[in-house]
């Protein structure tokens, strides 16, 4: 266990050249000249010298890209252009509010896809397995940003019970219920394609009928077999998600205005605030190469077969 | 080919989908030939957002244009955004998946690690990070798409090009001399096709969702041309005054299709890897 986990932390390093390496490419190779967006359209030619200075812009590649290495070693990514407050605080400060919505929505629609998801491959290819099969490709035919439009309008024009936008920290539930409600609407319908079809390939295996032959109840073999063998791809799509969770929506989060990480990320990009759109994506990338990394060990610990194939 | 065709037509849902589909491709084919919904950008301050009557079957929008030739026009926008994306996507991942599969090795390694980098980086970030290197646009939004979601594919085709490449055929095909190059392009890419076909739908329908979010964060098509995405992040305004027309017009038309490339995607998927076992 000590030689694959030492194994795996050493697997970790190209990845994350390979990030830092990305990201320097992306926003300090390809990116333009953001100088010339900061200073605006009335600059003179010294402004711009001057922020490009600033921002380290006329200093070699090389040194730009240790730079950028220094910053994600240190977690200090400067001050946004459009706040001018320290960018890593302003997205510490958006952790809360987007977990606060990203962690139930998640939660709720887990609790409802896996128990569906087994009933639906237990009646496989019945009438009430291939509705519900086109009710979720329907769901997901329908873009995200639909949802979100018809959600608000709905449930605070039309129907008035929750309030518009908006966001208070000492009454979070208020706001954050709706747009909980749309976030599980997004994931709800590929949730239960993907646990139905884990669940047919748990279905067909041999131990289902062995457990049937020595007359294992049906129930306790769907819930007691079935369910823990397919913990495995269930456990790897929660590790999946969980980046996705901390960066919030950048969709709900800017359509309801909640000071998240999702939400900042909006008004980066509306303020091409560069700092902040690489630090986010920086940092996410970094984490989601960490949930990864816990992701593998803790298989390799629950499943011995993980630890003796590398 | 011709059995597989065949089959197809025995399956109901996969024929229904593709009927649906090629109606789409015939309005898109008549909107830009100019012989049906030329009316799209025809506006007319006077009767901004009329209710849909039979003059104007989905009603106007803001500047008094037709909603369902705006929609129907949409649908170019929509299925060339989806091809462009998905034919960069394929052409890279196939490329790259191929190498790395048959070659194994350092190249394998390579592209390996190339693939584990980018998709550590999450998808709706990289997307933004690349529109926002490369500024709006639909052939912007076309690169970027084809750009970031080439790596399932890639990952499908590696995994196949080593399964293959130890096949009895491909032996052969060394043992009379055919080149690295003829031996991946001429005898195993062939063998792949059905992966590829599915994995093309996949991306389509990422694409055509991807240019309505793209849309709503101001990273889509230039404003004025006519798209769904466009369509749908105009509902914000529109929304308010009870305009529904708009938005149901773009989500109606973006829903049919999706869910028949996704539909056709699944039945014939069954059909390709269970070949004998067709019921319908």
């Amino acid at each position: 266990m000590l030689k694959f986990t030492i194994r795996r932390l050493l697997y970790a390093i190209p990845t994350l050249f390979g990030v830092t390496l990305v990201i320097f490419l992306l926003f300090n190779v390809a990116g333009g000249d953001p100088a010339l967006n900061l200073a605006g359209r009335h600059s003179t030619a010294e402004q711009i010298t001057q922020i490009r200075s600033e921002l380290g812009l006329d200093l070699p590649l090389v040194q730009q890209y240790l730079k950028l290495v220094k910053q994600v070693l240190t977690f200090d990514w400067g001050t946004s252009w459009s706040s001018k407050s320290s960018v890593s605080t302003t997205i510490t400060n958006g952790l809360g509010p987007s977990l606060t919505i990203t962690l139930p929505a998640f939660l709720i629609s887990l609790l409802i896809s896996i128990p569906v998801a087994l009933i639906l491959a237990y009646k496989r290819n019945t009438y009430f397995d291939r509705v519900t099969l086109l009710f979720c490709l329907g769901l997901l035919s329908i873009s995200s940003v639909v949802y979100v439009l018809v959600g608000q309008y709905l449930f605070t024009y039309r129907f008035p019970w929750f309030p518009i936008s908006g966001w208070d920290p000492t009454r979070p539930w208020d706001y954050a219920a709706l747009p909980i409600l749309i976030l599980i609407t997004f994931t709800l319908g590929s949730d239960i394609l993907f646990f139905r079809s884990v669940f047919l390939q748990e279905l067909t295996q041999n131990y289902v009928r062995t457990a049937r032959a020595k007359g294992v109840d049906e129930q306790q073999m769907l819930f007691r077999h079935v369910l823990k063998n397919a913990l495995i791809p269930i456990v790897s799509l929660v590790t999946l998600q969980i980046p996705t969770l901390i960066l919030g929506s950048l969709l709900v989060e800017s359509y309801f205005s909640i000071p998240g990480v999702g939400g900042l990320i909006f008004h980066a990009l509306q303020e091409s605030d560069f700092p902040v759109i690489r630090a986010a994506t920086t940092m996410a990338a970094i984490f989601y190469i960490f949930v990864q990394l816990a992701g593998d060990l803790l298989f390799a610990l629950l499943d011995p077969k993980v630890r003796l194939n590398q | 080919m011709k059995s597989w065709l065949l089959k197809c037509r025995r399956n109901r849902i996969a024929s229904i989908c593709l009927v649906v589909i090629f109606l789409y491709l015939a309005v898109a084919v008549l909107c830009e030939a100019g012989l049906a919904f030329s009316d799209f950008d025809i506006s007319d301050n006077n009767i901004a957002y009329q209710a849909p009557s039979s003059i104007h079957w989905l009603g106007t929008d803001l500047f008094g244009r037709d909603v369902l030739a705006r929609a129907a026009q949409g649908t170019t926008t929509s299925l060339l955004v989806g091809f462009l994306s998905a034919a960069l996507a394929l052409t890279i991942g196939t490329v790259l998946g191929a190498v790395a599969g048959y070659f194994g090795g350092l190249f394998d390694e390579l592209i390996v690690w190339l693939y584990t980098t980018i998709d550590t980086i999450p998808y709706i970030l990289l997307v933004v990070a690349f529109s926002f290197v490369l500024g709006p646009g639909i052939h912007t939004l076309c690169i970027v798409i084809g750009l970031t979601s080439w790596i399932g594919h890639c990952r499908v085709m590696r995994a196949e090009f080593m399964r293959q490449r130890s096949q009895e055929y491909v032996q052969s095909a060394e043992a009379v001399g055919a080149s690295h190059l003829r031996r991946i392009f001429i005898h195993i890419l062939p063998n792949t096709l059905h992966l590829i076909l599915v994995d093309f739908s996949l991306i389509f329908v990422t694409a055509i969702k991807s240019e309505v979010i793209l849309s709503y964060l101001g990273l889509g098509a230039k404003v004025g041309t006519p798209s769904w995405g466009l369509m749908i992040s105009d509902a914000q305004v529109e929304l308010s005054r009870s305009v529904w027309w708009g938005l149901t017009a773009a989500s109606l038309f973006m829903f049919f299709l999706v869910l028949a490339v996704t539909l056709f995607n699944d039945s014939i998927s069954q059909t390709l890897s269970n070949p004998n076992g067709l019921k319908d």
